[in-house]
């Protein structure tokens, strides 16, 4: 009796640590891009740290990560982190929203309009080779150094990417396409809606993607013009008393709030455009 | 005579009178065309590539207006595209980011795709909600005639070339067009698939007889589908002939008439050839 029993035993030892083999590569499968993505940053923070310790590196000027992560453990602890994330996020979703709400009319109307675009893009394309940054002062003058001078010119470095590519995204729909709608009546604002519109999506999405990254430059421009919250104000203030910790706190918190915000229109779009045939790679 | 005038008009579904079309970089595609087609007719148009028989129907359509002459449908005359006027391209066309049904039910026209997209009074919801489920037997009894009904929520990316024909052809037979234009529908199909439609599409014109206007560079294509095949000439287009095919149908593609008729028409279009 012992023989058989024994048996299905080891049998069975070995389905299940090939079962738990299986689930193991497919762990490692998940979790090798991201240990890949992370190798190299950890090293480097590792080696930073070790070389301000050593004194190799001066710290007054690059202080050491463990600096930065207690200065930030200390500023989310007084709840000053949260104000300024709050103020920061919200310039740069209002900035977008109206830029985003006037590149799409503008945009989809030169694009479908001829007439519009001979009226209009020749105006805009000239506001568009002025250099941003040249605006501020104007801004500043027309409406303060405020809250509203800011969204302004946020909307404005969202505007015109999300303006140029849908108005190409508008004018390069397949012209086939768009006869089928007109062969089966669609017209005007229909036309746009049922065709024109979702076969430039692919477009809008990659302006959207272009205009909030200009976004995230203009909020650091427009928070240190003059601002007494924000992570721009941050940095500034950290340059102001002579506490780099801070700077870099600051300098991080953009690249993760870039990087989730920019995750967030990646899902969108890879959501939306499901029915996109192409080579991923 | 008059009245006997009057009744020979009213058959004339569409009429063509002195068709024109040059092009802005001054080349002529069709010179004084004259032509009409009686309802339940098939009617094949062959001729060279650049003999303007495109162009033709792309002004039929209403997708193209002519630069001299006049179009009359039922009389009237034709100013832009119509719903009871359908077209089948020579490429399916379907929009990518749409499924099966939703691509067949842009055959409807515009008025047909919003779902409860629009708020209406209540009578008006009703009635509305009596289109919504109108619209949609419509659209999935005309998956069904082409046979897809097991890929009604695929996306045109999951199609066959012959596939995607077929739901382009659903997209032209929903609204129950009385005039059916076809632009070379089978040619990007392969041999078996283009025999295999070319019959479905036969088969689907029996139960309800729709005119159909196929242009065609095959000559059997032509001869398989026509009451009447014409042969446009090239440079400028014009109708070089026009024959009316009286064999049986289902046309048998090897009988020596049909041989004969096929013989006819390449001599028509090429009088080198044979």
């Amino acid at each position: 009796m012992a023989g058989p029993s024994a048996f299905t035993k080891a049998a069975a030892d070995t389905s299940s640590s090939g079962i738990s083999q299986t689930l193991f590569s497919v762990a490692w499968a998940r979790w090798r891009s991201a240990f890949l993505g992370l190798l190299i940053p950890t090293i480097l923070v590792a080696a930073w740290e070790i070389l301000v310790r050593l004194g190799q590196i001066d710290g007054s000027l690059f202080s050491s990560p463990a600096l930065i992560v207690s200065e930030l453990s200390k500023l989310i602890a007084n709840g000053a982190l949260l104000q300024h994330l709050e103020s920061t996020f919200f310039r740069i979703v209002a900035g977008f929203a109206i830029g985003v709400l006037a590149a799409t009319l503008l945009g989809a109307l030169t694009g479908f309009s001829k007439l519009g675009r001979q009226l209009l893009d020749p105006l805009l394309q000239s506001l568009r080779s002025i250099p941003s940054m040249a605006w501020v002062p104007l801004f500043i003058l027309w409406l303060g150094i405020n809250e509203n001078s800011k969204i302004c010119l946020i909307a404005l470095g969202v505007f015109f990417p999300v303006y140029l590519n849908l108005m190409n995204g508008v004018q390069n729909v397949d012209r086939k396409l768009v006869e089928v709608g007109l062969a089966t009546g669609f017209h005007g604002v229909q036309l746009m809606r049922t065709i024109v519109l979702p076969a430039s999506l692919p477009a809008y999405l990659v302006g959207l993607r272009q205009g909030l990254a200009l976004g995230w430059m203009f909020v650091v421009a427009a928070e240190i013009m003059g601002a007494s919250r924000g992570l721009g104000y941050l940095l500034i203030d950290g340059e102001a008393t002579g506490r780099p910790a801070i700077m870099f706190s600051a300098v991080i918190l953009f690249a993760i709030c870039g990087k989730l915000t920019d995750s967030v229109l990646v899902g969108l779009s890879e959501r939306w455009l499901r029915w996109q045939d192409v080579y991923k790679g | 005579m008059a009245p006997l005038a009057g009744c020979l008009q009213g058959l004339s579904m569409l009429r063509l009178r002195k068709i024109g079309k040059q092009f802005e970089n001054g080349t002529t595609a069709l010179s004084e065309v004259n032509l009409e087609i009686a309802p339940r007719a098939i009617v094949s148009v062959v001729g060279a590539s650049g003999s303007g028989k495109s162009t033709l129907l792309r002004i039929i359509s209403g997708l193209e207006a002519p630069t001299t002459g006049e179009l009359f449908w039922h009389g009237l005359p034709i100013d832009g595209p119509r719903r009871d006027i359908g077209f089948i391209f020579q490429e399916p066309r379907l929009m990518p980011w749409l499924t099966v049904t939703a691509n067949v039910r842009l055959g409807l026209g515009p008025i047909q795709q919003g779902k409860g997209r629009r708020r209406l009074s209540l009578l008006h919801q009703k009635a509305s909600a009596n289109s919504e489920s109108l619209a949609h037997d419509l659209v999935s009894e005309a998956i069904r005639r082409v046979g897809l009904d097991r890929f009604a929520y695929a996306f045109p990316r999951e199609l066959s070339g012959g596939m995607a024909q077929r739901v382009a052809i659903a997209r032209a037979l929903v609204a129950r067009p009385s005039l059916i234009l076809l632009d070379e529908p089978f040619s990007a199909l392969d041999a078996v698939n283009r025999l295999k439609l070319q019959n479905h599409l036969l088969k689907l014109w029996e139960t309800d007889r729709p005119t159909l206007l196929i242009v065609t560079h095959d000559v059997e294509e032509a001869l398989v589908f026509g009451d009447r095949v014409i042969v446009l000439n090239g440079d400028p287009g014009r109708i070089k002939d026009d024959y009316l095919i009286e064999l049986p149908r289902p046309r048998n593609r090897i009988g020596p008439e049909f041989q004969y008729w096929k013989e006819t028409i390449l001599k028509s279009l090429d009088p080198s050839l044979v």
